[in-house]
């Protein structure tokens, strides 16, 4: 048969949304006639509303021009013009609706890679009715975290609807992963609630109603949330404090989860994740924008407001189970990274028509480093943040090509394509997102920061809060240059963006405090060291207006070329490599006030070894950071909260100080961090501005 | 339950083709998807089953003259035939092509061409006895409702 769509009136919504189950829209794409008319009529008789094409491309079409239209995809994987899987990727990425893999094989390994490209389920032909009669359940599964408080969630997303406390509970219990899902769906909830209510919004409808967590709102929020103090904020009072009109307690309650979440992962987890995340997805804005969801269950979830944030989010991921994982997370990640990546790749072209799409290629490559493909996909979404970020993106160049040809490489491609391509960071950041498992997190903070251009990798918070203590950090630094800079503005975004949640303000202050002595931290965790780096150079990045950016980027280039030469050896010694470079841009000196948090990270980056690491520390603080925020679907712009910190008045202004103090072995601090820091600051400049 | 002859005799060449193995429990499905909206579902699926899975088995015929056997394609068509097949309840014919494949994945050209040759029976076998099961159903008049075999 050939395609034949029925839309049954339903345009898209609300169709029988109240009797829903009854009414549920599902798209059936299978190429074999015979089993579409069948499934078709199957479908029909549990009462749902069907359209049937027997075409992957024409359904992708009719999916991408209105997603609202359908509420489930069900699709067949062996089709002569695309691949079942990768239907699968995009429709999740893009659109994050369920989908349901068919197949007349049992094979375990194609069950397996249906699920690991995020399907719902996976049915064996010839599908029988009482299969077809629970499939709506995966319906409800994913938009109960956006848009319900109350429900009871079967599943983490669930969780999520709960603000606050269940969230928190099962963020704890569950990985990574399942905060970032539920940061992302309390984050849909805040903006359900603040947007307009779409509080519960119909399943059929929308996926996701989210409130809006802008930077400017963010911003008041961690303002309010320092201001009572952290284990005093409480929603009530936050909520008074901020005084922002159609807010409710509801959504003030789960960002300050999210929040707090954020920061306790900071503190804990491997620093550098959340820098390498940060990088990524603070790097670029644009990227997120891509929206290119990440096809990855969680990073779906994210979606967001046209941020690429699932897809950062889903990058971040890597980077975050980076750093816990470390192996097992990594090769997870790596091949999902490299899904991600792909899936970022097409995203990104399908997006992004900049810069993105250079960067998608560079990203890949980078993603096909082994070393952590986390890193690399973060790595070069971070470079693409930079490039898009700030003008120089030449800087970025020699960055790149000094860094590790994976993590470095990808950067300078990414850099060198993305030359002020903000997409290009999105997308990198996607792809890291995407393979990422921070996924959500991640992406959420990608999203943010892209759009703020400084994504600096805050995005990456959300992975940072993973890292715990670099996280924290990071964000600080994060959030401490956003205030001090008008020029901020970005980094404002940016640190809105990437406090998401309460976490990032604490995260904030923590990091003020941390900040001189962040490196140190890492030794304790190679990553982390990294983190840390990246986290001090986001600092210094945040704090730089978009020029300091651009010097920091470079600054940090130099710092980068030393370090991978160092980065065998001791970090520190990098860190005095990394000095001379300093000299070198004169404009780098804000950066400098980066450089020397950097530093640390930069030679921890270097122990790190994996310098795809380092980046993507810093990609992660950054990441985490703005994942943070970005979870809360919102741009959080993290204007507001960072002030407090005046840590980062300290960045801004002092590029030099920072050069300087990079020079100096930085080594009290970890200087290994340089490195990191390097990665990180040439992506803050991006992001910052 | 049948009173109508027809409808007996209906009955009991439907239950043969279960107890023989032809039919399995898809074809029941499908049988439950008949109602007086769409009367004739069953007899048009498989209409349309034979109409469109002759063309792979044309497809797969002209793959098997080529040596060598391009085991990829073979198994790509095998597999989706063996997907119509199941979608109407064609139990042997599916257990060929079961055998096919199988036949494909260990690169056993011999095996393919013989597996082949016994799915292109078990196909013809079948396409027989439903044409004159629904011919009979014509003739018995319209069923009200579809009745499990066992």
């Amino acid at each position: 048969m050939t395609m034949e769509e029925r839309m049954g009136g339903y345009n898209g919504e609300d169709g029988g949304k109240d009797r829903f189950p009854v009414g549920m829209r599902v798209l059936a794409v299978d190429d074999d006639p015979i089993c579409l008319k069948v499934l078709e009529n199957l479908l029909r008789k549990c009462q749902y509303q069907v359209t049937t094409i027997n075409q992957a491309i024409t359904a992708l079409k009719m999916l991408r021009e209105n997603k609202n239209r359908y509420d489930l995809v069900i699709s067949d994987v062996n089709m002569p013009d695309m691949d079942g899987f990768k239907l699968l990727e995009l429709v999740g990425l893009e659109m994050d609706l369920p989908v349901i893999m068919l197949s007349a094989h049992s094979d375990t390994k194609l069950v397996m890679k249906g699920i690991t490209h995020g399907a719902c389920d996976y049915l064996l032909k010839p599908v029988r009715i009482e299969e077809l009669t629970n499939i709506w359940q995966h319906v409800v599964r994913k938009k109960k975290p956006d848009s319900k408080d109350q429900i009871n969630a079967p599943n983490q997303h669930k969780a999520q609807g709960q603000t606050g406390e269940a969230g928190q509970t099962s963020t704890s219990s569950s990985d990574q992963k399942v905060y970032k899902k539920r940061k992302d769906q309390t984050e849909d909830e805040e903006e359900e609630g603040e947007d307009n209510g779409h509080e519960s919004e119909d399943p059929s409808t929308q996926k996701k109603p989210r409130v809006v967590w802008s930077v400017e709102l963010h911003r008041k929020f961690v303002a309010a949330v320092n201001q009572l103090g952290l284990d005093k904020a409480v929603p009530k009072k936050i909520l008074d404090l901020m005084n922002v009109e159609g807010l409710t307690r509801e959504n003030v309650a789960s960002h300050l989860q999210k929040y707090r979440l954020y920061l306790k992962r900071l503190s804990s987890v491997a620093f550098q994740q959340a820098n390498m995340v940060a990088a990524l997805g603070s790097k670029d804005p644009s990227c997120l924008r891509m929206d290119s969801l990440d096809g990855f269950g969680d990073f779906r979830t994210l979606t967001g407001p046209g941020r690429l944030s699932s897809a950062s989010l889903s990058s971040y991921q890597p980077s975050k189970m980076f750093g816990r994982l470390n192996c097992s997370a990594t090769l997870s990640l790596r091949g999902i990274s490299s899904s991600v990546i792909q899936q970022g790749h097409s995203q990104t072209l399908n997006n992004s028509d900049n810069g993105l799409e250079k960067i998608q290629p560079a990203v890949l490559p980078a993603n096909q480093n082994q070393n952590g493909t986390l890193f690399q996909g973060i790595s070069t979404p971070i470079e693409l943040n930079q490039l898009s970020q700030n003008k120089s993106t030449n800087h970025f160049a020699e960055f790149n090509c000094v860094n590790d040809p994976n993590v470095f490489g990808s950067l300078s491609n990414s850099l060198s394509t993305a030359s002020g391509n903000p997409l290009l960071l999105q997308a990198s950041i996607q792809q890291m997102q995407r393979s990422g498992a921070l996924g959500n997190q991640s992406s959420l903070g990608v999203t943010s920061l892209i759009q703020e251009s400084f994504d600096m990798g805050v995005d990456g918070s959300s992975n940072f809060l993973d890292h715990g203590r670099c996280s924290e950090n990071w964000q600080g630094t994060v959030q401490l240059s956003n205030f001090p800079s008008s020029s901020l503005s970005k980094s404002e975004a940016f640190s809105h963006e990437q406090l998401p949640t309460n976490n990032l303000q604490e995260s904030i202050s923590w990091m003020s405090s941390h900040f001189s002595n962040n490196p140190i931290d890492l030794s304790s965790m190679a990553n982390s060291a990294r983190l840390e780096d990246c986290r001090g150079n986001m600092q210094g990045q945040v704090g730089l207006s978009d020029n300091d950016i651009q010097n920091m980027d470079y600054t940090a280039k130099q710092q980068w070329g030393d370090r991978r030469h160092d980065y065998n050896g001791n970090l520190n010694h990098s860190l005095s490599q990394v000095y001379p470079l300093d000299s070198a841009s004169g404009p780098m000196v804000d950066q400098s006030n980066a450089i020397s948090t950097n530093t640390t990270d930069v030679s921890l980056f270097s122990q790190l070894s994996g310098e795809a690491t380092y980046v993507v520390q810093h990609l992660e603080d950054e990441k985490s950071f703005f994942d943070t925020k970005l979870r809360s679907n919102e741009d959080f712009l993290f204007e507001q909260t960072k002030p407090q910190n005046g840590f980062s008045e300290n960045n801004f202004e002092s590029l030099e100080d920072v050069m300087s103090s990079m020079i100096k072995p930085v080594q009290s601090k970890d200087t290994t961090l340089m490195d990191g820091e390097f990665g990180f600051d040439a992506y803050p400049i991006g992001s910052c501005i | 339950m049948e009173k109508n002859p027809m409808r007996r005799q209906l009955a009991i060449m439907r239950q043969a083709l279960f107890d023989q193995g032809y039919l399995d429990e898809q074809f029941i499905q499908l049988e439950e998807l008949q109602d007086d909206a769409n009367p004739n579902f069953v007899e048009e699926v498989v209409t349309s089953y034979y109409r469109d899975s002759a063309r792979l088995i044309l497809k797969i015929e002209q793959a098997l003259e080529r040596k060598p056997f391009d085991f990829n394609k073979l198994d790509g068509y095998m597999h989706q035939f063996k997907g119509s097949s199941s979608s109407i309840g064609a139990k042997k014919v599916k257990a060929e092509s079961t055998l096919f494949r199988e036949h494909c994945n260990s690169g056993n050209g011999e095996g393919c061409v013989r597996a082949f040759q016994q799915l292109k029976q078990e196909y013809a076998t079948l396409k027989k006895k439903l044409e004159a099961y629904f011919q009979l159903a014509r003739q018995a008049g319209p069923m009200e409702t579809a009745c499990r075999p066992k």
